[in-house]
């Protein structure tokens, strides 16, 4: 492989940039491997990734019945943080961040990690309560994080309105916080994991499971039937189609997310800026476009794109914060699709059927966990027992009620 | 001030109107009826900007929604606006404008600096560099993020305001050429409902830039306004200028956006808005959007200088501008010529070179008799010149057309035109999902398939020939507007003068002097820069998909999304893997069709009308007593009134105090209220609360414990029964609208067979609570008609009666523990009850007070507020509150999430009071109590304060808290670390800090 570096740029440059490798190969699928990974996108890359490097498990296969990369790890806002309430999701989400501060570096792909910080705004009392509360636990497990006032905020943010209709008391600031480029996430994984050995198969969709006596013993695909004893299903908003054809049922809805990128300007906005009062989500791309994330459809749906009065319903609380907003435009709007448990924490977890171990329920946040998730993920599968940071996350919980309550930790209103 | 490039005669424009404007601070002259680019090149402007990564000079290329080049920065201050297409925008006196994305200058650019280097940044070079380590990536991001971005934000709130609309129609037809408009009509004649939508200021579409073709025995400029006419004659036709169809949905659901008033200038909308978005539901959808025309992908094709073939005969006949006197026109196909001759008629000399080998074509002739000549089999293999085309070289194509031949020539010229065939618009056929096929031989995708009610016709149906054309929009108007419900009629007849194509050659890659990877730069995606050995590399890397090419070169993903680069993209990528255009795929044509300003979409939406800021009736009297306010919600509420320059702190202890030994009152009209009435209101209300319903008694309230399916606790309040089929709930202020979907949701889909009317009543009452032990004296002196005895009107019930002639209900209920009366009234009397209350008070020093005082009563009872002492995770038992869990009812919400393991464990966390060692520290909300005295990464948290005040009645500050197997600490010590670092000692106390017999409620 070649190593990507100024010298190499500028020494293939003067070759007229002919002689540049392929990043993966396309192989044909071989007949066996050790591990079968269902799912090309982020995690499923990011775990042939680890068992390769960290396990030395390199007969795997990634199957993904689009592109790589073409599901939600190229569909959302790009956004890394890991300021979480409770400490399961600390856990993990810290342990993702981590890898992300070296990964770059560790798959010699720039993936753009840019620590650019996230602020999550309170617009009222019971937002302030909230936030000491989930700023003190950050604090104590270890996770940088530090309260703002609405003074430090506009000195961040200088075009932010204070005082518009839920005016701004304060904000919770992660500083190693940031975005990535997303497509460079998976690409980098891809480039890294094809080198050590992994077979990553495109357009090869999976169909069924060989199953017997409770154990699976291959995988069906539109390229023919592949032997393995082991299969790890990370496939996002189609976790529920593939797990049906393993014979589980799984407690997922899946349901539209759309974001949208006005047209790229000068840069006006050095953070990630959040409000769940006002339902904004805001950045600014290096290309310059705002990328605002909208929100999820309320009915369930497989369809690649949303309803547009979610888009509509985004535009206001923009202007609201950012008023400049108004007079730029918006250039392109899209969705995926999102795999969601009841208590909005994924699953990670061994399935009925022995061998077959998912990793889903990412939901509308997954982006930031793929180098987490995919790291625990492929020990998990890799040892045949779950990682310790991956244990709380199991399917189980939805029967035995040891939720990891996101969706309650985000509080409601008196 | 002469114009130099503009003719003597013809275009759109009116001459007699003048119209100044400034560009790059020079001023210039124009017409009425000019956009800025038709303006620009009247005045011999060509380089208008600076490319996006390698800030070449660049020039108009288009005359319409395609442009990629010429974007500008308009306007400067309130009503600055960056990246608007100078193609696009009309013309307006004083208009001022300036180049984008170049420092000082358009002409001396700094970042110009790029191109020396360009050599070593191609496509992804960013992903192969830039990463020593996170510092020094993020060293290089802020260079890289001060060159990217094109104009500028002004900053500045919009002093535009914007409208919507929603309408409903039978036939929307998009796209007002002569396509739309022969759909239009038929549609109309059918007495179909039709809206007719142009994004152009007049309809006529190709006719305008054709005007001399002949239709039905007219020239097309004659011909349009007579079909304007007979469209205007018929009523049910809604014809809409300067609308551009955006978004096609599901159901046949569209966007629009109309430009009503930027025509007339920054500031000049008067009281219109300046633009206005359609939502639009339509029965039948005609799209007649037209066709765009390909560059032509030859080396150096991006100078200034350089536009599309057809641009430059919009120009002539639609503006009356000719851009340049010495034209190359450089082709695959016949659209070109026609451009070819409109310029030479307009007195330019023009030179065509057709990569084309055998032309056989009377064109052929038609313009050798002119005098143009025809370079056969040859291209452009260079472009000379900086900021202007001054001159091509061409040379001869070798057989396989893979390489250039011979000798090479050059030709000097002020202008090129290039053409390499036609692209349906088919982005809205796309976006509703409609299938395509590709048509090899015309070398474009065109509609296929689709499960919307659509039709395409004309150029965007891939239909090329203007008789065919027309015909086929005829017999769709008709179609559309019989399948919408209305009369069939016979479709209108129309006769164009054809001219037979002579085949294209399709030569995707134009060659040039070198193989193509060593070659100068031939772009295929403008804007972006994306060249076509971008496209070969990332084929080489093997980003192959199609979505991959896009996303690695970033072609197709400017502000033009790739209207102009998508098929050559698409073409060179197939020819480099060996396959065929379909196989390679194409990408997802996503809304909006074309950039629309964000502030349209909100719509009215913003400012005041963003989202209404709740106020209670008495809230004139809360103003007028300098309350200081907390939203909750969307209410404002009244949470302290200072009094001589009181703080919080101090406001509140003083209230706290004066309604215990007193009488305190409070405004309590947020309350969630819902009306709740049929034959099985009790059996309903017994399956979502914990407790039972069904058996309490008229007369009598109960409080009830809502939970989700997990068991956990989710809202609260005191629910009444008025009579046998009817109850009052109240909720929490917070919860009203969630509850009240909840409950409607579940009578919807869990129990439909139910007699239930659920009714949301909030805001029908105000509410007046009166605590402390002299809350009944003030109550009798204005309220006779009920006796306040104890023992008449006990605790837990409501009695209706009159204040101050003020018809009430007032409920004995109460969240201080004091002798306490909730009086509820129809919201009109709100301030009048206040004011009559605080009058009656008066002896008694009766004190208003707001939701910090009522946070700090509730407290020292221990009361919860569900939301901030709770959080989702909590069960009733968790909360110390079994008592409220029937255990008799077989079934209510929650009730099997008991069972859990998890739900059922001993030892979760639970609601306990915490005193701290130092009565004078009050622990701040949200404290964490930790396993260990000192704080060390992940010590291990075992709960947190939940609510947290100084009691001026206990002399104490006091805690809640939530803390794992909490009943079992009682008496114990535990530590609170605060998000500062500090740690506390406190004590785990009961929750009931105050009044702990409960004697108070009595008075």
């Amino acid at each position: 492989m070649t190593k990507f570096n100024i010298f190499s740029l500028i020494k293939n440059s003067l070759s007229y940039h002919e002689n540049w490798e392929q990043h993966w190969r396309s192989p044909e699928p071989k007949k066996e491997y050790d591990i079968v990974i269902v799912g090309g996108g982020g995690h499923g890359l990011a775990t042939a990734y680890y068992l390769a490097s960290e396990f030395g498990i390199t007969n795997v296969a990634v199957l993904e019945k689009g592109w790589i990369g073409g599901g939600n790890t190229g569909r959302n806002t790009t956004i890394i943080r890991s300021n979480y309430m409770w400490d399961e999701s600390a856990k993990i989400y810290e342990h993702s961040l981590k890898l992300f501060e070296g990964l770059s570096q560790e798959l010699n792909y720039n993936i753009m990690f840019s620590q650019r910080g996230v602020l999550n705004l309170a617009h009222n009392v019971h937002d302030l309560q909230e936030m000491s509360r989930r700023g003190t636990a950050i604090k104590l497990n270890g996770i940088d994080t530090t309260f703002l006032n609405p003074e430090q905020i506009k000195e961040k943010v200088p075009l932010i309105n204070l005082n518009g209709r839920y005016p701004i008391l304060g904000g919770l600031f992660q500083p190693r916080a940031g975005s990535a480029r997303h497509d460079a996430v998976a690409w980098g994984y891809a480039r890294s994991a094809d080198k050590l050995g992994v077979d990553i198969i495109q357009n090869c969709e999976v169909q069924g499971f060989d199953i017997k006596n409770g154990k699976v013993q291959g995988v069906k695909t539109t390229r023919g039937n592949i032997k393995t004893k082991k299969v790890g299903i990370v496939c996002a908003g189609h976790s529920s189609v593939i797990a049906d054809m393993a014979g589980f049922n799984l407690p997922l809805e899946t349901v539209p997310l759309q974001a949208l990128v006005s047209e790229p300007i000068k840069p006006v906005l050095d953070t990630v800026v959040m409000s769940n009062a006002v339902h904004v989500y805001l950045s600014q791309s290096d290309k310059g476009e705002l990328v605002i994330g909208a929100g999820t459809d309320e009915f369930v749906s497989y369809s690649q794109r949303g309803s547009f009065d979610v888009i509509e319903h985004i535009m206001p609380p923009i202007i609201e914060l950012f008023p400049f907003t108004s007079r730029l435009r918006q250039l392109r709007q899209w969705g995926g699709m999102t795999d969601c448990t009841t208590d909005r924490s994924p699953i990670i977890s061994k399935t009925p059927v022995d061998g077959i171990m998912i990793n889903c329920g990412w939901g509308t946040g997954g982006f930031k966990a793929t180098a987490g998730s995919g790291n625990v993920f492929a020990s998990s599968l890799a040892k045949g027992e779950m990682h310790p940071i991956a244990q709380p996350f199991s399917i189980d919980r939805h029967y035995d009620g040891y939720l990891i309550d996101e969706a309650a930790a985000a509080g409601v209103a008196h | 001030m002469t114009q130099k490039n503009r003719l003597p005669k013809g275009g759109r424009i009116n001459r007699q109107k003048e119209l100044s404007f400034k560009y790059d601070g020079k001023n210039y002259i124009g017409y009425d009826g000019d956009t800025l680019a038709s303006a620009l090149l009247a005045n011999d402007v060509h380089l208008v900007g600076r490319s996006f990564k390698y800030h070449r000079p660049r020039g108009i290329m288009s005359a319409g929604v395609e442009e990629p080049n010429a974007l500008v920065q308009l306007e400067t201050g309130e009503y600055g606006e960056p990246n608007t297409r100078a193609t696009q925008l009309e013309l307006y006196n004083n208009l001022t404008a300036k180049s984008q994305n170049c420092f000082p200058s358009v002409k001396y650019d700094i970042g110009a600096f790029n191109r020396l280097i360009s050599r070593f940044i191609p496509a992804g070079f960013y992903y192969k560099t830039f990463m020593p380590n996170m510092k020094g990536w993020m060293f290089f991001e802020k260079f890289i993020r001060r060159t990217a971005g094109l104009g500028k934000s002004t900053g500045l709130p919009d002093p535009d305001h914007y409208a919507r609309k929603t309408v409903y129609c039978d036939v929307l037809v998009a796209g007002g050429g002569p396509a739309g408009l022969v759909s239009a009509l038929n549609a109309g004649k059918t007495g179909a409902r039709v809206i007719l939508m142009d994004e152009q200021n007049e309809m006529g579409g190709w006719g305008l830039t054709s005007p001399n073709m002949q239709i039905d025995g007219k020239k097309a400029i004659d011909w349009i306004s007579d079909m304007l006419s007979k469209i205007a004659k018929l009523d049910n036709v809604q014809v809409v200028p300067r609308c551009s169809v955006i978004g096609y949905f599901d159901y046949n659901f569209l966007t629009a956006v109309e430009r009503v008033t930027d025509h007339l200038g920054a500031g000049n909308g008067g009281s219109k808005p300046r633009q206005r978005f359609w939502r639009i539901r339509a029965k039948q959808v005609i799209l007649a959007q037209g066709a765009l025309e390909r560059p032509m992908l030859f080396a150096e094709n991006d100078k200034p200088g350089v536009m599309m073939s057809s641009s430059i005969r919009t120009y002539i006949n639609r503006f009356g501008v000719l851009a340049g006197d010495n034209i190359v026109i450089t082709t695959n196909n016949d659209t070109a010529y026609f451009s070819a001759l409109d310029a030479l008629n307009a007195g330019a000399k023009v030179t065509i070179i057709d990569i084309r080998k055998d032309l056989k074509s009377d064109l052929l002739e038609k313009v050798n008799e002119k005098g143009i000549t025809v370079h056969k089999n040859s291209a452009i293999v260079n472009v000379k010149g900086a900021h202007r085309v001054k001159a091509v070289e061409m040379m001869k194509l070798s057989d396989d057309g893979k390489s250039c031949i011979g000798e090479k020539r050059e030709i000097s010229c002020n202008l090129v035109g290039m053409s390499s065939g036609w692209t349906p618009t088919v982005h809205l056929y796309s976006q509703a999902r409609g299938k395509l096929k590709w048509d090899e031989q015309r070398t474009m995708f065109i509609p296929d398939s689709c499960q919307q009610n659509v039709q395409c016709v004309g150029g965007c149906n891939g239909t090329m020939d203007m008789s065919d054309t027309l015909n086929e929009s005829a017999v769709s108007g008709v179609k559309a507007g019989k399948l919408s419900g209305n009369k069939s009629v016979s479709a209108t007849k129309h006769k164009a003068v054809s001219h037979t194509e002579q085949p294209p050659r399709n030569l995707w890659i134009i060659p040039g002097e070198k193989p193509i990877t060593r070659d100068r730069k031939h772009f295929h995606d403008f804007q972006n820069d994306a060249t076509v050995t971008d496209i070969l590399l990332a084929g080489r890397e093997g980003y192959l998909s199609v979505e991959h090419l896009k996303r690695y070169t970033t072609t197709g993903m400017a502000t033009d999304q790739g209207k102009t680069s998508n098929i050559n993209a698409l073409a060179i990528m197939a020819e480099y893997r060996g396959l065929t255009i379909p196989e390679v795929g194409t990408t997802t044509f996503r809304p909006p069709y074309s950039t629309t300003t964000i502030g349209a979409i909100a719509g009215e939406a913003v400012g005041e009308l963003f989202e209404q800021d709740r106020r209670t009736p008495m809230d004139a009297w809360h103003k007028s007593h300098d309350a200081v306010y907390e939203p909750v919600g969307d209410w404002s509420r009244a949470r302290y009134y200072p009094k001589n320059g009181e703080d919080m702190y101090e406001a509140v202890q003083r209230e706290t105090l004066a309604t215990r030994t007193s009488v305190g009152v409070m405004d309590g009209s947020t309350l969630g209220k819902i009306d709740i009435r049929g034959k099985d209101a009790g059996k309903f209300l017994d399956l979502v609360y914990t407790n039972v319903f069904s058996s309490l008694k008229s007369g009598f309230c109960r409080y009830g414990l809502m939970l989700n399916e997990h068991g956990m606790v989710w809202d609260d309040g005191v629910t009444a029964r008025i009579s046998e089929n009817h109850y009052h709930m109240t909720t929490t202020t917070g919860g009203a609208g969630r509850v009240y979907e909840w409950l409607e949701e579940l009578h919807q889909t869990e129990w439909p067979e139910m007699e239930v009317f659920i009714t949301s009543v909030t805001e029908q009452y105000a509410v007046a609570t009166l605590n402390g032990p002299n809350s009944a004296k003030v109550l009798s002196k204005i309220c006779k008609d009920i006796d306040l005895d104890n023992e008449a009107f006990p605790f837990m019930t409501f009695r209706n009666g009159t204040i101050s002639g003020i018809p009430a209900t007032v409920y004995r209920i109460s969240f201080t523990g004091e002798l306490s009366y909730e009086i509820n009234v129809p919201a009109r009397y709100g301030l009048q009850l206040w004011q009559e209350i605080i009058k009656a008070g008066k002896e008694y020093d009766i004190c208003p007070y707001g939701t910090e005082t009522m946070h700090v009563l509730r407290a020292e009872k221990g009361f919860i507020i569900v939301g901030q002492d709770t959080d989702g995770t909590l069960t009733p038992m968790d909360l110390g509150m079994n008592w409220i869990v029937s255990k008799k009812k077989p079934d209510f919400i929650g009730k099997r999430s008991f069972a859990r393991i998890d739900t059922s464990r001993q030892g979760r966390k639970q609601f306990v009071g915490l005193l701290t060692d130092d009565k004078n520290i009050i622990l701040p909300e949200g404290a964490h109590i930790i396993e260990s005295k000192s704080i060390e990464p992940h010590v291990n948290m075992l709960g947190h304060v939940t609510s947290s005040y100084m009691s001026p009645n206990c002399g104490h500050s006091i805690a809640l808290a939530l803390i794992e197997d909490g009943f079992n600490l009682k008496g114990k010590k535990v530590n609170v670390a605060t998000i500062e670092g500090k740690v506390y000692s406190a004590s785990v106390v009961d929750t009931v800090f105050f009044d702990k017999e409960g004697k108070r409620i009595n008075g």
